[in-house]
């Protein structure tokens, strides 16, 4: 735990659901036995949701933030060497700093280090698919990783997902809570995903397209990826200090 | 408000290789897990487990979810405010379990907050739930009939389903249904 100072604290704006994806869709099938019958019961956000865990400097190790490497072993991943990289902002544009930010994703070939996943491709002895860092004073973060092969999953008659890194974000308060998962600039899956397309809203789903940036990628190493990531702000207003429950 | 949030999208099956690696079978891979316990020693207050299971509108158990939670101390201080318990994080991230389905969450009993009775918030993701699913567990022991958020469940029998039962000294039962019969109240906060 360590103390941030200066973070924005009172009441979150209310979510937009209309940025969200659906939350059930009959083409995303397990969605449909997973999703509330009842409309959520909406409310002005409390203390519970406007503060939430803060994370430290002292908990991160040097190569969380390096799937290329930060698997137990000696050798290097197999794969696309990529550099992801991106600011996290809140909806007031304001950046926020010293945000835990984690990711996970398959190897090269598609495939999960998890005990659930039973795909054929194999695994990569020197990748283990999981990363984590914090944002710096102005909501900048980067990973170093392999591009993420595509995958077949069971849903309709020959479904795969678009190459894609899930990313997990907190902001300040637990009402900021968000994962979501990004995409690569050109690839035909994300047109044929049932997952990508539970955000009905085109223009949203492009903002989980992360776009090649060649002025970030190092010559004769890795390409660079911007991902820039949204989350909940706090409505702004100048004198705003009413007590509890009015 | 000059930008819109970005989109949620399912954490999938794999959820645990990103935020409990050890659960997805990777041993010890970071040096501090995110969320291991909301309490040191030391915390004040009353230490309760609460035990549940997550049920899909299939009536099946839901194996594969992960749940997080966030609370107030004893004396309903969040951390981070003056003169909140050190000892008390508030955080904590645990799976349910790949075979039972269940949850077990070890903490201290949080204090009322802010006019609102004892409570402790609950966020779920999981495959096939596309945007994380917020709830609430309050305790059948407290006085929860003014709490506001309680009092703005219609119809009120669904208060109920936010409700911990007592299972015995410092033990409370918290089951979740997603959909259908006794489906739990989710929040829009
Ligand atoms: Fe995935």
């Amino acid at each position: 735990m360590t103390d941030t100072g200066d973070l924005p604290r009172g009441r979150l704006i209310p979510r937009d659901r209309a940025a969200h994806p659906v939350a059930r869709d009959v083409d995303y099938k397990t969605s449909v036995g997973r999703s509330p019958d009842w409309p959520l019961l909406s409310m002005e956000s409390t203390a519970s949701e406007e503060t939430g865990p803060r994370f430290g400097h002292s908990m991160i190790g040097p190569r969380d933030n390096n799937l290329i490497e930060n698997y137990p072993g000696d050798g290097l991943a197999i794969g696309e060497r990529i550099r992801v990289f991106g600011r996290v902002l809140d909806e007031n544009a304001r950046p926020v700093p010293h945000t835990l930010v984690e990711i996970w994703q398959a190897n090269a070939g598609g495939r999960y280090r998890h005990v659930k996943d039973g795909y054929f491709a194999p695994l990569d002895p020197n990748f283990g698919g999981c990363g984590r860092t914090l944002t710096d004073a102005e909501g900048r973060y980067e990973f170093m990783t392999i591009r993420p092969g595509a995958y077949p999953w069971p849903n309709r008659g020959n479904d795969w997902r678009p190459m894609h890194i899930h990313f997990s974000l907190f902001g300040s308060g637990f009402g900021q809570r968000l994962i979501s998962q990004m995409y690569f600039q050109g690839d035909p899956l994300i047109d044929l995903c049932p997952i990508a397309a539970t955000v009905k809203d085109r223009s949203q789903l492009d903002r989980l397209v992360a776009s090649l940036e060649m002025s970030a990628a190092r010559p004769m190493d890795y390409l660079a990826y911007r991902f820039d990531i949204v989350l909940r702000g706090h409505r702004q207003t100048m004198f705003e200090n009413k007590p509890e429950g009015m | 408000m000059t930008m819109r949030e970005t989109p949620s999208q399912t954490a999938g099956p794999y959820v645990h290789i990103g935020c409990l690696p050890e659960h997805a079978g990777l041993a010890r891979f970071y040096d501090a897990q995110v969320g291991a316990s909301p309490i040191a020693t030391g915390a004040k207050g009353a230490e309760i487990t609460i035990t549940g299971t997550i049920i899909d509108g299939m009536g099946g158990l839901m194996r594969d979810a992960m749940i997080e939670t966030w609370q107030a101390d004893a004396a309903g201080l969040f951390p981070g405010e003056p003169g909140a318990d050190p000892a008390v994080s508030g955080f904590a991230r645990m799976a349910c379990d790949a075979d039972s389905g269940a949850f077990t969450l070890k903490t201290i009993k949080p204090g009322a907050t802010g006019g609102g009775a004892p409570h402790i918030s609950v966020w779920i993701v999981a495959r096939g739930i596309n945007i994380g699913l917020q709830t609430r567990i309050y305790f059948e022991d407290e006085v929860n009939g003014s709490d506001p958020l309680l009092s703005r469940i219609d119809p009120p029998q669904r208060a109920g389903t936010l409700i911990a039962r007592n299972a015995g000294p410092g033990a409370y039962r918290f089951d979740i249904r997603l959909r259908g019969d006794g489906e739990t109240v989710f929040l829009d906060l």
